[in-house]
């Protein structure tokens, strides 16, 4: 069975169609990317999938259960992570806390024992610091671990990122644009990541991404998405020679071949 | 610069950073317990008041300076508490121990209650709701007459712990370090949940929601929390206002005093529990340093007193305007700085905090 099924999705803002009956699936342990030029929909799917709107028509499924009903925060207990397009950190607080915030559903202690620090607590902050520690392993975040966010360069952020979603021990994580803002070197750094988040972490990625070097050098499957429709989809290599997604990205008819 | 080289996760979570910050803690905790041995009764009752503020700062610290909610009305759960508190000893003949912990109970409860209806509002819509819950408590104190005493207001029984006398003007040393005591605890209690999950989720939810709901956090439950841990501590400064005021009635608890909190925590250095101490003291020492001004102003003109209404209300907003002009993170920013300098002494670079923010985001009118 599929792990992320979304079917017929419609979703309108006012009189934009941002999506027109998309679906696609997502199988255990792939690397899935979504393309497509500006304001074709792709957050307004991220956005959907992780709560954060309703559609007018159509579901979404995990593990064939609906998504419909439930809250944004709902998502993590269930293994949804996330990462947004334009890094959305707590910018007061350290690398360290950050990364610690995405194991808070994993949090087994009342208010009581939280304010008196019982030993039961203290047990799981260095359980949680173990688990977080991997992940820093991971990333290679060691320099930047009691740093605050908003001392940080862009690219670093963008990695903590990645890293607060994975703390969570997700089973598929959504990146939204990994790669947008990076320089060449970190663009490879985070090519590396995200096939070993699936390798080394066994961790299901739904990624949206406009860097087509780092998509078809990563993922299984890509849908290419245009004005809210999905025009393609397929291994990178059919979607790039798809005569509609050159149209759509290009803008032109391709010239026939004699 | 002290840097601890952290060789386990204990490090990590240990309430101070080294031996030599834990030395610097318990001498200052040393003085406080000694003070009474040097100041004379007036002084410690000021220093006793100091306190007080303290933790009701240490309340709307958690609520505005961590979580991000900002209340322009917690002199009306300064009012529960300490109504409350006396109406459970008055009425129900409880001893002061049970009476003062329930007080807060009552009183975090009663922040939960607010948190319901008032969780979706933000910024200035959310001061707007809380500065109108300030003075609609003002009016229902002087309507619920048969409980508070309306207009005339209440008097605080005498503070007896197992036999021991702790009234404040019989025993004011007792009362004094009964004070201290809670301030204490309370500050321990805080930064315990600082270095907890809630304390996370707490600033998660200040610094970005959207970010807080994909990592999980309930924004509902996480809210209430923070509005009833808040007004627990609110009700208990406002239980031993009571005892240290004596006679009290609706006109202590009014939206000045709300306002003069929030003051408080801002001057003090917002989102910083060493903040609420410094805008207490600060907030304590500005009466006085006006009343030996005035005097000194007098003398010097050889006239009768002088007398200027509304000096105090200005020079505090002065305080502030310059506060927030120059020193978004307060008193406790300033020293932390002065401290770096210091420390870093001679590399210490003038945009070494370019990037410091300001925690307190009214601005954002969502």
């Amino acid at each position: 069975m599929s792990l992320l099924d979304v079917r017929d999705v419609t979703i309108r803002f006012g009189g934009v169609t941002a999506l027109a009956d998309v679906s696609f699936s997502v199988e255990p342990g792939e690397i899935f990317a979504i393309v497509g030029p500006n304001g074709a929909g792709k957050s307004t799917l991220f956005n959907l999938i992780s709560r954060f709107c309703e559609p007018e028509s159509g579901d979404v499924r995990l593990d064939g259960a609906s998504l419909l009903d439930l809250a944004p925060a709902d998502m993590a207990p269930l293994g949804v992570a996330r990462t947004f397009q334009n890094i959305d950190l707590f910018e007061t607080s350290t690398v360290l806390d950050n990364l610690l915030i995405g194991r808070h559903t994993r949090r087994q202690s009342s208010f009581v024992a939280q304010a008196v620090f019982s030993p039961a607590v203290r047990r799981q902050e260095i359980a949680h610091r173990e688990a977080v520690e991997r992940i820093i392993d991971f990333l290679d975040l060691h320099a930047y671990r009691e740093q605050r966010i908003a001392g940080l360069p862009y690219g670093t952020r963008k990695v903590v990122e990645v890293g607060r979603a994975l703390a969570m021990e997700p089973r598929i994580v959504l990146l939204d644009e990994p790669a947008s803002g990076l320089s060449p070197e970190e663009s490879r750094d985070m090519r590396f990541w995200i096939s070993d988040i699936r390798a080394e972490l066994g961790v299901t990625v739904l990624m949206v991404e406009h860097d087509m070097g780092l998509v078809s050098a990563v993922s299984d499957r890509v849908l290419v998405l245009a004005e809210g429709r999905g025009i393609a989809l397929g291994t990178p290599a059919d979607v790039q020679s798809h005569p509609e997604v050159v149209q759509a990205f290009l803008g032109v008819e391709p010239e026939p071949t004699a | 610069m002290r840097v601890p080289f952290k060789t386990s996760y204990l490090h990590d979570i240990r309430l101070f950073a080294d031996g030599y910050r834990a030395a610097q803690y318990a001498v200052l905790v040393a003085l406080a317990v000694l003070l009474p041995f040097v100041l004379d009764d007036f002084l410690i009752g000021e220093v006793t008041g100091v306190l007080i503020w303290a933790i009701a700062g240490m309340g709307l610290m958690l609520l505005t300076g961590h979580a991000g909610q900002v209340s322009i009305g917690h002199a009306a759960f300064l009012a529960v508490g300490c109504y409350a508190n006396v109406i459970l000893m008055d009425r129900f003949g409880l001893p002061f121990v049970t009476s003062f912990l329930l007080a807060g109970i009552v009183t975090g409860i009663a922040g939960v209650l607010i948190a319901i209806p008032v969780f979706r509002l933000h910024g200035i819509y959310l001061a707007i709701a809380t500065l109108a819950l300030s003075m609609l408590v003002e009016d229902i104190i002087v309507l619920a007459e048969p409980w508070t005493g309306g207009v005339v207001g209440l008097t605080a029984p005498s503070v007896t712990i197992a036999g021991m006398d702790m009234d404040r003007f019989s025993a004011p040393n007792r009362f004094y370090w009964l004070c201290l005591a809670i301030a204490l605890l309370v500050t321990l209690g805080y930064r315990n949940i600082l270095r907890a999950p809630l304390g996370r989720a707490l600033l998660a939810i200040r610094d970005s929601e959207v970010s807080a709901q994909a990592m999980g956090v309930q924004l509902a439950r996480t809210k209430a929390a923070a509005f009833g841990l808040s007004c627990l501590v609110t009700g208990w400064a406002g239980a031993l206002l009571g005892h240290f005021f004596y006679t009290f009635n609706h006109e202590v608890f009014t939206v000045v005093v709300s306002i003069q909190l929030l003051l408080m925590i801002v001057i003090g250095g917002i989102g910083s529990i060493h903040g609420a101490f410094y805008g207490a003291i600060v907030v304590g020492i500005i009466p006085q340093a006006i009343n030996i001004g005035r005097d000194w102003v007098t003398d010097i003109l050889g006239t009768g007193g002088v007398a200027i209404p509304g000096l105090e209300t200005g020079i505090f907003g002065l305080i502030l305007v310059l506060f927030i002009l120059f020193e978004p993170l307060g008193v406790h920013g300033r020293l932390t700085k002065w401290k770096i300098y210091f420390e870093l002494f001679p590399f210490y670079r003038r945009d070494l905090f370019r990037r410091q923010r300001s925690y307190l985001k009214t601005e954002r009118l969502r």
